[in-house]
């Protein structure tokens, strides 16, 4: 059944686009992530161009990462003050990365940064994920347990000041590597249509030492939000965002969040970090291709104005 | 009477080809409003016509040739060229057409090459080599040779999605003055008015035309949708927005297991 999307202005398949939904809401449930960076490389492939993909995955993101908060918020199980602390940031980062996205749009790489920005960033957190998670199953296999960095145990970014106390994550960090990762998930975000779940969980393991209870809550509070407003914020500047669309994706994406949840929950915390490491190399891996291999038409036309 | 006698002459003087006969042409169009609605996937219009003999001297001078030009509204686009650069392929070079129609057909009963001489179509601007298609360069307004890289590349990707096409079988006589023609309009046909003109030959020689026009307008919902993504971009982005928490919290509501 074709449908025709009015902002896209091209018709699609209904049951494709809610099959990508479902197919991308399963892994995101299974992961915890919003499932961005899958969407957009997706929406793209069938045909939808870049910037509308970006722009109306935003949305998508919001319904998920708003299901996934909710959940979380049931148990108990996010920290709001440190969540908001890295939303004061995310926001502004969201508003500098929709306004670059525009003048990129306007330049004519867009496309080159869009690619550019999904094989460097897919391809290092994917093979660190890899790395990562291929130890933890090779030390259980010899039968050693996981070695947990003491608590105690300081880098030097908590030897910066502006100290802060987040309660439910029973951290004290300095509120300036906060703001930088609230305002590169923001900026991010923006520019490449992903929530940047990903990208934060581990920052905030590594850098702010979150306790694994509450961050992937926090980190589905603060896509939430950064998404929601990128969502307004796309739609106010660029006129991009396909409400059809965003819909048909929500409807299927939430459903497959639901399965993909039950499915997560028996397999083992390093195999899926290990699934998910390679799931987002490999994406990154096509990224890589297309910039480099010549590409089957040089031209390309964008759409300037009409008269 | 006379008004349109001058209107005629005048029309000759511009067109700059002497008609060799007074035949008139007659053409109606099954349908001058195409709805774009949310199931829209491209659809066919048919022009039927016929060519009337010179009322003075009921002359008619079979065979004809016949070309109908039909353009979409006037949109400016750039072309860019990839071209490696530090191992990866950017776009490097690009060019801007400048007020082209963003659909164009040009259908013929036979190849436009054998209906009339270059020079004749090219004066016309029959077919896709032949029409204008304005480019900026530098701060020049011009049209290139029409086998400029830029050119080929455009008319190239245009007919790839259906927008641009020659159809030299396109027109069929019915009888030697009663033509029939389809006129396809794909689903990524833009919203706007279209023009249409019909041109008629005989022997190579131009003889007379008409034109006539559609209209491609949303219709209903997208409409709807498209009017206010455009003109209350903050407003919709708020509904979008919206509509994101509400099915995120029904979601929670319905698959809710604890």
């Amino acid at each position: 059944m074709q449908i025709y999307l009015p902002i896209a202005d091209l018709p699609v398949n209904v049951f494709l686009v809610l099959g990508m939904g479902l197919a991308v809401g399963y892994i995101s449930g299974m992961f915890g992530i919003g499932g961005g960076f899958l969407m957009t490389p997706l929406l793209i492939f069938i045909g939808i161009s870049p910037a509308v993909a970006v722009a109306t995955v935003s949305s998508h993101i919001t319904a998920s990462s708003f299901t996934g908060a909710i959940s979380y918020w049931r148990k108990r199980a996010l920290d709001i003050a440190l969540a908001m602390m890295l939303l004061s940031a995310g926001i502004i980062g969201t508003a500098a990365g929709v306004w670059l996205f525009t003048e990129l749009r306007a330049l004519d790489q867009l496309d080159l940064v869009i690619g550019l920005a999904y094989v460097t960033l897919l391809t290092v957190v994917g093979g660190m994920m890899i790395y990562e998670s291929v130890q933890a199953v090779l030390r259980t296999r010899r039968g050693q347990p996981a070695t947990l960095r003491r608590p105690g145990s300081h880098t030097w970014i908590h030897g910066l000041p502006f100290k802060l106390r987040f309660k439910r994550s029973k951290i004290y960090v300095s509120a300036i590597p906060v703001w930088a990762i609230g305002f590169l998930i923001g900026f991010v975000g923006a520019i490449m249509g992903i929530g940047g779940g990903f990208l934060l969980v581990p920052m905030l393991i590594y850098f702010l030492r979150v306790p694994t209870a509450t961050v992937i809550g926090t980190s589905m509070v603060l896509t939430l939000i950064t998404m929601a407003s990128a969502t307004v914020m796309h739609a106010a500047t660029n006129h991009l965002v396909d409400v059809v669309l965003a819909l048909i994706l929500m409807i299927g994406g939430v459903i497959g969040a639901q399965f993909g949840a039950r499915t997560g929950q028996k397999m083992r915390g390093e195999r899926l970090r290990l699934l998910l490491g390679l799931l987002v190399f490999a994406v990154g891996l096509r990224f890589a291709y297309e910039l480099v291999v010549k590409p089957e038409d040089l031209y390309s036309l964008r759409y300037v104005g009409s008269d | 009477m006379r008004l349109l006698a001058l209107a005629l002459a005048l029309l000759c003087i511009t067109c700059g080809v002497s008609p060799a006969a007074a035949e008139r042409l007659v053409v109606s169009l099954s349908n001058h409003r195409v709805a774009v609605t949310s199931s829209f996937v491209g659809e066919e219009l048919v022009l039927f016509g016929t060519i009337e003999p010179d009322r003075s001297t009921g002359a008619l001078h079979p065979p004809y040739d016949l070309v109908v030009t039909v353009t979409g509204p006037r949109q400016t686009l750039r072309a860019r060229r990839k071209q490696r650069m530090l191992g990866i392929w950017v776009n490097v070079d690009s060019r801007e057409f400048v007020s082209v129609p963003s659909y164009l057909a040009v259908l013929s009963n036979r190849p436009v090459t054998e209906i009339a001489d270059p020079e004749t179509l090219r004066k016309l601007q029959i077919g896709l080599n032949n029409f204008l298609l304005t480019q900026r360069i530098g701060a020049d307004l011009g049209d290139t040779v029409n086998d400029d890289p830029f050119r080929r590349a455009f008319v190239r990707l245009q007919s790839q999605q259906g927008l641009y096409r020659e159809s030299r079988s396109a027109v069929t006589f019915l009888t030697p003055t009663v033509f029939r023609t389809a006129i396809p309009l794909p689903a990524a046909a833009p919203t706007g008015s279209y023009g249409i003109e019909v041109e008629l030959f005989s022997e190579g020689k131009f003889i007379a035309r008409t034109n006539s026009a559609l209209e491609v307008i949303k219709a209903g919902f997208e409409q709807y949708v498209a009017d206010a993504a455009r003109d209350h971009g903050l407003l919709y982005g708020m509904a979008t927005a919206s509509m994101a928490l509400l099915i995120g919290w029904f979601a929670s509501v319905v698959f809710r297991r604890d």
